[in-house]
C-alpha cells in the first residue's frame, strides 16, 4: 500500500519530468542519427553523417571555442570579483547595505533588458564608452560590436557585470558562517588582513569557490539572451555561442536533425559538469 | 590601506549602478537628451507613454503575469508532493527515481530547445502560454529542496498527527507544508524571478502578441528598424523590468536570503 502511495505522489512530477528532460533528451540523441526530413525526402537512419558533418563545421569549432573562451573570461573574473564584493560587504563598510544592494542588483534584470542598456554603451560614438574614451583619453571610436576581435570580450564584460553580484550571496553565505573567534585568534597573533585571507579565509572558502565554479560553467552554456539584442551571434559568428547556434540551425535554417547532433554535444559537456560536480559534492561531506 | 578598500567598494558600486543610473536619465528625459548630459534638463514620461502605446506592453505584462503564475502554482504542488514522497515514503525504485529526477539539475529544459518544440507542435500548443510553463512545471531543484527540508521535519509531529487520525495528505498539509514556509518563500521567489526574466524558451515557443511575454515583447519592440530611439528603448526596458526591481527594493533581505537558499536553479 505504501509503495503505490509514494508513487502516486509523485507521478504528476513524474510524467512531466519523462515527457520534457527524459523523453527529449533521448529523442535528441536518436535524432542526431538521422536526416532532417522534408516533403519530398522522408528522414532516413544516416547513421554518423552528421557527426561527420559536424567536426567538418567550422562554424561549430568557432562557436565552441567562443564558449571555451566565455567561460574562461568570465567565470575567474566573476568569482574573484564576487569574493571581493562579499568580503567589501561582509566588513564595516559605510553605507554597506546601499552598496550590497548595488552589487546584486543586476541578478534580478532580465538579461534582455540588460543587453538594452550595455547596447547604448557600445554603440559607436554616441555610445557612452566611446564618450568617455574620447574625453578622457582622446581615444578613437570603436566599433566593439562589430569588430570580430573586440565583440567576444565586450560581451563577456557584460556578463561579468550581471553575475558577480549573483555568485557574491554565495560567498556572502559561506563568510557569515565562519567562526568569528579565527579573526579574532589572527588579531591577537598580529597577521596582516592580507595573510589572514591568504591562509584562512581563502581556504576555508574553497568549497564554495567549486560550487560556485561548476554552477558557473553550467551557466555560461545557456547564457544566450544577450546575443538577440547586442549581436545575433555576429559579426561572423565571433560572438556565437554554442545554444544559440543550436537555436540558429532549428529555427532558421530548419535542420532539426544537425541541431540535434549540436545539442548532443551540449548535453555530453553538461554531463560531464555533472560528473565533476556529484565528485565534488562528495568531498564536501568531508569539510561538514 | 582600510580607507582605499572603502573607496573601491563604493567607486565599484557606482560602476555596478552606472547602467541602471543611464537607464533612469534617459528615460526621464526627451530623445534629444539621451546621450547629452545636461543635469537641470526638464523631466518627462512621455518616454513611457509612448513605448506603452507603440508595442502591446500590457497585454505582454498581464501575459508574464500570467506565465509567471500558472508556472509557480503547478511547481508547488507538484514538488510538494513529490518531495513528500521522496521524504517520507519507502517504495520501490525510489532511489532510481530519484537519480532520475536530479538529471533535470544538469540537462535544464533551456538546452532541449529542439525536441521540446516538437513536443509542443505534437501537442498542437504551439504559441500559447502553458507551452512556455510545461517544461518548467516539474523542477527537479524544487522536489530536490523540498524532499530536504521535509527530511529535518521531526517524525515525532508527523506521527502525532497520524494517531489523532489524519490521512498522509492531511499530514503533508498540516504539518509538513506550514513548517516549510521559509523555503517555499525563497524557492518562489527564485521562480519567479528566473520566468519573469526567461527569453529563449518563450521565443522559441510563441509568435504572436497573444502569447508572448515581457522579454520577447521587449525584444521585438527594440530590433524593429524604426530608427533607435534610445528614450524609448530604455523606457521599454524600465517597465519591463521594474517589478522585479521594486519587489527587490523593498525586500531586499528576503531577496538575498532566498537566493543564498535556494539559488541554483
Amino acid at each position: 500500500m505504501k509503495h503505490v502511495y509514494g508513487w502516486l505522489l509523485l507521478t504528476p512530477a513524474a510524467i512531466l519530468l519523462i515527457g520534457f528532460t527524459h523523453y527529449p533528451a533521448a529523442a535528441t540523441l536518436l535524432d542526431s542519427f538521422f536526416s532532417t526530413g522534408t516533403a519530398v525526402r522522408p528522414s532516413r537512419f544516416v547513421g554518423l553523417e552528421n557527426y561527420a558533418a559536424l567536426a567538418a563545421d567550422p562554424i561549430f569549432w568557432q562557436v565552441l571555442g567562443n564558449n571555451f573562451w566565455f567561460a574562461l573570461g568570465t567565470i575567474p573574473t566573476a568569482i574573484a570579483l564576487a569574493m571581493v564584493m562579499a568580503l567589501w560587504v561582509n566588513d564595516k563598510l559605510p553605507a554597506r547595505a546601499l552598496v550590497r544592494m548595488a552589487y546584486f542588483t543586476p541578478t534580478v534584470l532580465p538579461m534582455i533588458a540588460v543587453a538594452n542598456l550595455w547596447l547604448y554603451f557600445y554603440t559607436p560614438q554616441i555610445g557612452l564608452l566611446d564618450k568617455v574614451g574620447a574625453l578622457l583619453f582622446g581615444a578613437p571610436s570603436h566599433n566593439w560590436l562589430g569588430d570580430p576581435d573586440l565583440v567576444l570580450p565586450a560581451t563577456m564584460v557584460m556578463v561579468v557585470w550581471k553575475e558577480a553580484g549573483f555568485f557574491m550571496i554565495f560567498y556572502l553565505a559561506a563568510l557569515q558562517s565562519l567562526p568569528p573567534e579565527l579573526e579574532e585568534a589572527a588579531k591577537i597573533e598580529g597577521a596582516s588582513r592580507w595573510y589572514f585571507f591568504r591562509r584562512v579565509t581563502f581556504p576555508l572558502l574553497m568549497p564554495t569557490t567549486l560550487f560556485v565554479l561548476v554552477n558557473a560553467t553550467i551557466n555560461s552554456f545557456k547564457l544566450v539572451d544577450h546575443l538577440f539584442i547586442l549581436t545575433k551571434g555576429g559579426p561572423d559568428n565571433a560572438s556565437s555561442l554554442l545554444l544559440y547556434y543550436v537555436y540558429q540551425v532549428a529555427f532558421s535554417f530548419f535542420d532539426t536533425a544537425y541541431a540535434s547532433t549540436l545539442t548532443v554535444v551540449l548535453l555530453v559537456m553538461l554531463a560531464l559538469l555533472a560528473i565533476v560536480q556529484f565528485l565534488l559534492i562528495e568531498r564536501r561531506v568531508h569539510y561538514r | 590601506m582600510r580607507r582605499l578598500e572603502t573607496a573601491a567598494a563604493w567607486l565599484l558600486a557606482v560602476l555596478w549602478l552606472l547602467p541602471l543610473l543611464y537607464a533612469f536619465w534617459a528615460a526621464f528625459h526627451p530623445a534629444e537628451l539621451a546621450t547629452h548630459f545636461e543635469p537641470l534638463a526638464p523631466l518627462t514620461l512621455d518616454n513611457f507613454r509612448k513605448a506603452w502605446t507603440y508595442a502591446p506592453f500590457p497585454r505582454h505584462f498581464l501575459n508574464t503575469v500570467i506565465l509567471v503564475t500558472m508556472i509557480l502554482a503547478a511547481q508547488l504542488v507538484l514538488c510538494t508532493l513529490a518531495g513528500y514522497a521522496f521524504a517520507r515514503f519507502e517504495f520501490r525504485g525510489r532511489e532510481l527515481a530519484f537519480a532520475l529526477v536530479l538529471v533535470q539539475l544538469m540537462i535544464m529544459p533551456d538546452v532541449l530547445i529542439v525536441e521540446n518544440y516538437r513536443t509542443m507542435s505534437a501537442l498542437g500548443i504551439l504559441d500559447s502560454i502553458p507551452a512556455i510553463g510545461l517544461p518548467y512545471m516539474a523542477s527537479a531543484f524544487g522536489i530536490f529542496l523540498l524532499r530536504q527540508t521535509f527530511k529535518t521535519i521531526p517524525r515525532e509531529l508527523d506521527e502525532a498527527a497520524r494517531v489523532e487520525g489524519a490521512s498522509g495528505l492531511q499530514v503533508l498539509w498540516k504539518v509538513y507544508v506550514p513548517l516549510a514556509r521559509p523555503v517555499y518563500v525563497a524557492y518562489g521567489l527564485v521562480s519567479v524571478s528566473y520566468h519573469w526574466n526567461n527569453f529563449l524558451w518563450p521565443i522559441i515557443v510563441t509568435n504572436t502578441v497573444g502569447s508572448r511575454p515581457l522579454t520577447v515583447g521587449l525584444q521585438v519592440f527594440s530590433s524593429t528598424d524604426q530608427g533607435i530611439d534610445w528614450s524609448i528603448i530604455t523606457a521599454a526596458t524600465l517597465m519591463t523590468s521594474a517589478p522585479l526591481l521594486i519587489a527587490f527594493l523593498l525586500f531586499q533581505r528576503q531577496f538575498v536570503q532566498s537566493f543564498m537558499r535556494a539559488g541554483i536553479r
